[in-house]
């Protein structure tokens, strides 16, 4: 094996790192915002609401990742009637895709508060709403956190399937390097080990992370 | 003034409650006994639309709370109410628990409310908590603090659902006194208690309830030494002893 081609090409991993990274960022950022829309959607007391909510995310959970970036490739495109930037394209694919499972996650985490929660703020004149947003919210966003974090690290994987449609991410740069060297195994091999060095440094980060969040429990 | 006329609350085919009638005068400190199940929180849930009434009727001050048109939030201002798992918000400090609904419901400036918060801090004892998350403190200590929430929203009346049943016994008194304080100031008070020795103490009128409906009311002095009814001599006995 030989891994020379590194001295030349080890910018296009740097620059398809960043990529990956802005991605997965952008869409659990996003994804997260879209989450607790769709589980205050599928909360709502209006049926279509609910329902619109409900259909989305088994759509999307029930669908490959690959089939809707294809599908937000052509279709958005088509919806807006403007030309949708590839980079923007993949992010929009990425966030729809995290947004439903985000948005399970967060119902979970929003039925684990007690009712005494709900009904202490009721008692005291909060309106659902403020209810919702003062009191339930933060304590369930602080304990779907840990999820939220596994979700990122999914997310940076996942972006690798917007190399199809053109996004200079890791994998896409990767098929770059490997057509110019024509060198079959060796950028792979690269690759995979940057997406490694990734996701553990992101673990162990979040695994502190959530140990220094546990011992401070509102003290 | 609250009047409760032929009040009605059934879950599915479940009747919790029958034809409760009760009238709760300005000042007044009623307090409910009876066994478990009988359904002396749901009664005291339907004062403040926490559950909604099958029938009947709930007059508060002249208004009909129980009209649809009622806007229930501000009903709700008006009445406080201390549930027996005490429920403080655990991402708030304690300032914060007792701060938070006045500032965003009542639209206090936040000095004031903090300068009132501080008032009622000092009245249930607990100062020094001030900046402290509910977590670190006892339940007694927790139980005060919710009162004192309660009591931020300057309500009209408060209602208690067994504030003391989840304390350990050496907590009970210290928050028992703070309500005993609040009779004493002429808090018009509705409170579901097992303690009995209290009841009679605090308590202005005894509603004992069983199976859904109020079977007996009286002063206290009269509903414990003289029972009118079989299920209330029952009840005593086996409580009492
Ligand atoms: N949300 C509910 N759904 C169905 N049944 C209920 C509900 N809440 C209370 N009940 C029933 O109503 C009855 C009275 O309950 P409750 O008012 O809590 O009694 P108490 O406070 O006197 O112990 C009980 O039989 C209880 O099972
Ligand atoms: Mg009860």
């Amino acid at each position: 094996m030989n891994f020379s081609f590194l001295g030349t090409y080890y910018t296009f991993f740097l620059q398809g790192m960043y990529i990956t990274f802005l991605l997965a960022v952008i869409s659990v950022i996003a994804g997260t915002v879209l989450g607790i829309i769709l589980t205050l959607m599928r909360r709502s007391q209006i049926k279509v609401i609910k329902w619109i909510s409900i259909g989305y995310i088994e759509f999307i959970r029930g669908t490959p990742l690959l089939a809707q970036i294809f599908l937000v490739y052509v279709g958005l495109p088509m919806i807006l009637q403007v030309n949708v930037p590839d980079f923007l394209t993949g992010a929009i694919a990425l966030t729809i895709h995290a947004s439903a499972y985000i948005s399970e996650t967060m119902r979970s985490g929003i039925e684990a508060i007690p009712y005494g929660q709900t009904e202490a703020a009721r008692s005291l004149g909060m309106s659902k709403r403020r209810t919702m947003i003062d009191i339930i919210l933060p304590q369930a966003f602080k304990n779907i956190l840990p999820a939220l974090g596994n979700q990122f690290i999914g997310n940076i994987k996942d972006s690798s399937l917007v190399s199809v449609i053109g996004i200079s991410e890791l994998m896409y740069q990767t098929t770059t390097v490997r057509g110019t060297t024509a060198l079959g195994l060796e950028p792979i091999i690269v690759a995979s080990f940057i997406y490694l060095v990734m996701t553990l440094a992101l673990t162990r980060l979040l695994s502190h992370l959530e140990r220094r969040l546990k011992s401070s429990d509102y003290r | 003034m609250i009047t409760v006329k032929n009040l009605d609350k059934s879950y599915g085919s479940h009747e919790v409650l029958k034809d409760i009638n009760c009238t709760i005068h300005d000042g007044e400190v009623i307090v409910i006994i009876g066994p478990s199940g009988s359904g002396k929180s749901t009664f005291l849930r339907c004062l403040n639309l926490l559950e909604k009434p099958t029938k009947g009727s709930i007059v508060v001050d002249d208004q009909e709370i129980t009209d649809k048109k009622v806007n229930i939030d501000k009903v709700r201002e008006k009445m406080g109410m201390v549930f027996q798992q005490f429920n403080l918000f655990p991402h708030k400090t304690v300032i914060q628990n007792i701060c938070h609904a006045p500032t965003r419901v009542k639209k206090m400036n936040k000095a004031e409310a903090e300068k009132l918060g501080m008032e009622l801090l000092g009245k249930v004892g607990l100062q020094d908590k001030r900046d402290v998350y509910p977590v670190t403190l006892s339940g007694g200590q927790q139980q005060r603090i919710a009162i004192a929430r309660a009591l931020a929203m300057q309500p009209e009346a408060m209602l208690f659902d067994e504030p003391t049943s989840a304390l350990d016994p050496e907590m009970v008194s210290e928050v028992l006194a703070v309500i005993k304080q609040l009779a004493k100031e002429g808090m018009t008070m509705v409170i579901v208690t097992h303690e009995m020795g209290f009841a009679r103490e605090v308590g202005d009128r005894i509603l004992f309830m069983d199976h859904s409906q109020i079977v007996e009311e009286n002063t206290p002095e009269k509903l414990f030494t003289h029972p009118q009814h079989a299920r209330t001599k029952n009840f005593l006995s086996k409580i009492l002893h």
